[in-house]
């Protein structure tokens, strides 16, 4: 058992820290009053802008791997970003249901990076020669228990996003910023009275989201797709679904998505450990959904919602 | 009469869209949208494909616009399809019995499993207040891996372990006249179910007790209910509804246009209703003619792709923005009445110079 979870742990770990950050990104949308469903879009489209750099860029340089994937993150941050701009306009300016431009979004990235990557490869896949290799953390991977579990075969990835995590707990609870932000998510109308620009906290808000949703979507890409097929199966809905069963709440979102990383892990290799071979593989699939949807009915009295998330600020309503 | 103008703006962006797109990629529009369009109207034999084409977007379109009509955003509509389809394709394979009644069983069984998946999003909706957009989504992969596991296990075909068996033709859609008379295309009855379902929803929406309080709880929940409407019983009525109207999309899929169904995918036709009923304004009629349209991209892109270099995603992209543009028609509405306030001042302004002049 212990041998077990040693070895699905980095796994686990691996398959979480995308989801995290999406989600993460997701919160910060939500609590300015924006809902999100584009972040599965965004993912992709970060996957898509880190695929094509570092193809681009591991060719030009074939000594510069390493250096060609960091690049291709921060490509990334900003094609998400520049992308969300899109559902940022059009529902914070054009008062446009949140949900239909969301869904916008997802359709558009989908058709558009397939569309670009098939002018480019003729596949429409883009295979990356190499992705990051995973390293055991130096002298810490040698404690007992912890060490194996934690600092071993982890990602540079892994430990930015942690802090990342860290810092938005902080900024979101602590600071001014992070006050007025959730002050447009809870009631907007009263922010502006108080001098806050609602609008430009909601620009701010999805934007972070989609930074943050590129990154996930390019971390997935170098640390566990390998390839880029236009797609990052569904993992943007359950960063969605993490953000809600997380409620609201940098720690309980990366409690949430951390539950998902080890359920999809357990899934995924439970045919070749004999502990989970007898359970029929479909539970374990279905167990995250399953799980949510209890989760959201469990929750359904007592959501920490952003109330005024979804709604359309309009500065004339009291 | 605004909705059709913003409809066809939309529709206007996303074919400039596409053909910024395609110029920017290198290849002509021009020759793009004539090779497009010739796919899909051409022959007869091209037309028949583009109705069979859009036969399911007709169905999951009308869904998504009666699930609207009630103020619910059925984004689930892919998992009911599928699930939908997989019921009927479990009646299509193990029973045996005359061709009339194997097909309104199957109906019976499409219909049945998909309002069986939209229900419990409709109950949590209306028992514990879950927002649907998130039920639905869990549903849709709900669904997505059921049916991975359900079909190898007991439908199987005997070689390709990713799709069931096929369908005998007795149980599928088919029609040989149709066949015929579209130079052996592969439309089916599946559109004129489509039709007779399109008049019904209409009917049930504009001329019913039901629709109008459907209608009602979809203006305003809350003046709805001190109306006296049950407003959970609407909202669970209406999730059945629409989730029956996604499974006999799944019918039409797998037992009509095609006559199998395959695993690890969940269908583009159910995130493609919603693009319907956005550009079909939510009217049953509406929503008809732009899954027609939306059928003659699908089907024409083949022959584009196959004439030119472009590539056949093109069409999914025009949708795509087709669905931000009709998504952001406040943008058009700001449009229309800038452009006839402007019309309106010049032709006055033209008027008092005119005077002037005299």
């Amino acid at each position: 058992m212990w041998t077990t979870i040693q070895q699905i742990f980095p796994y686990a770990i691996m398959f979480t820290i995308p989801l995290l950050i999406t989600a993460l990104g997701g919160l910060f949308s939500e609590r300015s009053g924006v809902v999100n469903i584009g972040l599965e879009g965004l993912m992709v489209i970060g996957a898509f802008a880190a695929a094509y750099t570092m193809y681009e860029l591991q060719t030009a340089w074939p000594g510069h791997q390493i250096a060609a994937i960091w690049i291709g993150l921060l490509v990334a941050i900003v094609a998400g970003t520049v992308f969300s701009l899109l559902h940022a306009f059009a529902s914070i300016h054009l008062s446009a249901n949140q949900v239909i431009s969301g869904t916008a979004i997802n359709m558009i990235a989908g058709a558009l990076t397939v569309f670009l990557s098939r002018n480019i490869t003729g596949s429409g896949n883009i295979r990356l020669s190499g992705g990051f290799p995973p390293f055991d953390v130096w002298g810490l991977s040698d404690i007992p228990i912890i060490g194996p579990l934690l600092f071993t075969k982890t990602y540079w990835t892994t430990w930015i996003i942690l802090a990342v995590v860290l810092l938005s707990s902080f900024v979101l609870r602590k600071t001014a910023f992070g006050l007025r932000l959730r002050s447009c998510g809870e009631y907007p109308q009263a922010a502006e009275a108080a001098g806050v620009n609602v609008r430009k906290m909601r620009y701010i808000g999805v934007l972070i989201s989609g930074a943050f949703a590129g990154l996930g979507g390019a971390i997935h890409l170098v640390t566990i797709a390998g390839e880029f097929t236009g797609t990052v199966s569904g993992l943007g809905f359950l960063a969605l679904a993490a953000l809600i069963f997380g409620q609201w709440r940098p720690i309980g979102i990366l409690a949430a998505t951390l539950f998902f990383g080890f359920a999809s892990t357990v899934a995924n290799v439970s045919q070749v450990i004999p502990a989970f071979a007898s359970i029929p593989p479909i539970y374990l699939k279905v167990f995250p959904y399953v799980v949510t949807l209890i989760a959201l009915v469990l929750f359904s009295k007592t959501s920490q919602a952003p109330k005024a998330a979804g709604e359309v600020f309009d500065s004339g309503k009291r | 009469m605004r909705n059709l103008i913003i409809s066809l703006c939309a529709v206007i962006f996303g074919l400039l869209g596409g053909a910024i797109l395609m110029a920017v990629t290198g290849h002509d529009p021009v020759e793009g949208y004539k090779y497009l369009f010739q796919g899909g109207l051409k022959t007869t034999s091209r037309f028949g494909d583009t109705l069979a084409t859009g036969t399911p977007l007709i169905f999951t379109g009308l869904s998504v616009a009666f699930a609207f009509r009630t103020g619910l955003f059925n984004i689930g509509a892919a998992g009911q399809m599928l699930f939908g389809g997989f019921c009927a394709t479990v009646i299509g394979l193990n029973v045996d019995t005359a061709r009339p009644l194997l097909l309104l069983l199957m109906i019976a069984a499409a219909i049945f499993g998909g309002a069986i998946w939209a229900f419990i999003p409709g109950l949590l909706k209306a028992r514990f207040n879950v927002h649907e957009v998130v039920s639905t989504i869990m549903m849709n992969w709900v669904a997505y891996w059921t049916i991975y596991y359900a079909v190898p296990a007991y439908l199987k075909a005997e070689q390709i372990e990713t799709e069931s068996r096929p369908l005998a033709d007795k149980a599928t859609l088919k029609a040989a006249f149709l066949s015929d008379m579209f130079g052996g295309s592969y439309v089916n009855l599946g559109l004129f179910l489509a039709v007779i379902v399109v008049i019904v929803i209409a009917f049930i929406i504009n001329k019913t007790t039901l629709g109008y309080e459907l209608k009602a709880v979809g203006f305003n929940r809350h003046s709805a209910e001190y109306a006296g409407i049950g407003v959970n019983r609407s909202i669970i009525t209406s999730m059945l509804i629409s989730g029956a109207l996604a499974g006999l999309a799944g019918m039409a899929q797998y037992a009509g246009n095609g006559t199998n169904i395959q695993i690890g995918v969940l269908p583009t036709q159910g995130y493609d209703g919603i693009a319907v009923a956005l550009l079909g304004a939510n009217s049953p009629v509406g929503v008809l003619v732009s899954a027609l349209f939306f059928g003659l991209l699908y089907s024409g892109r083949g022959f584009m792709n196959a004439m030119t270099e472009i590539p056949p995603e093109i069409a999914d992209s025009i949708i795509a923005i087709i669905i931000y543009f009709a998504a952001t028609s406040v943008l058009m509405d700001r449009l229309i009445t800038r452009f006839l306030s402007k019309r309106r001042s010049t032709t006055m302004a033209a008027t008092a110079g005119g005077k002037e002049k005299v």
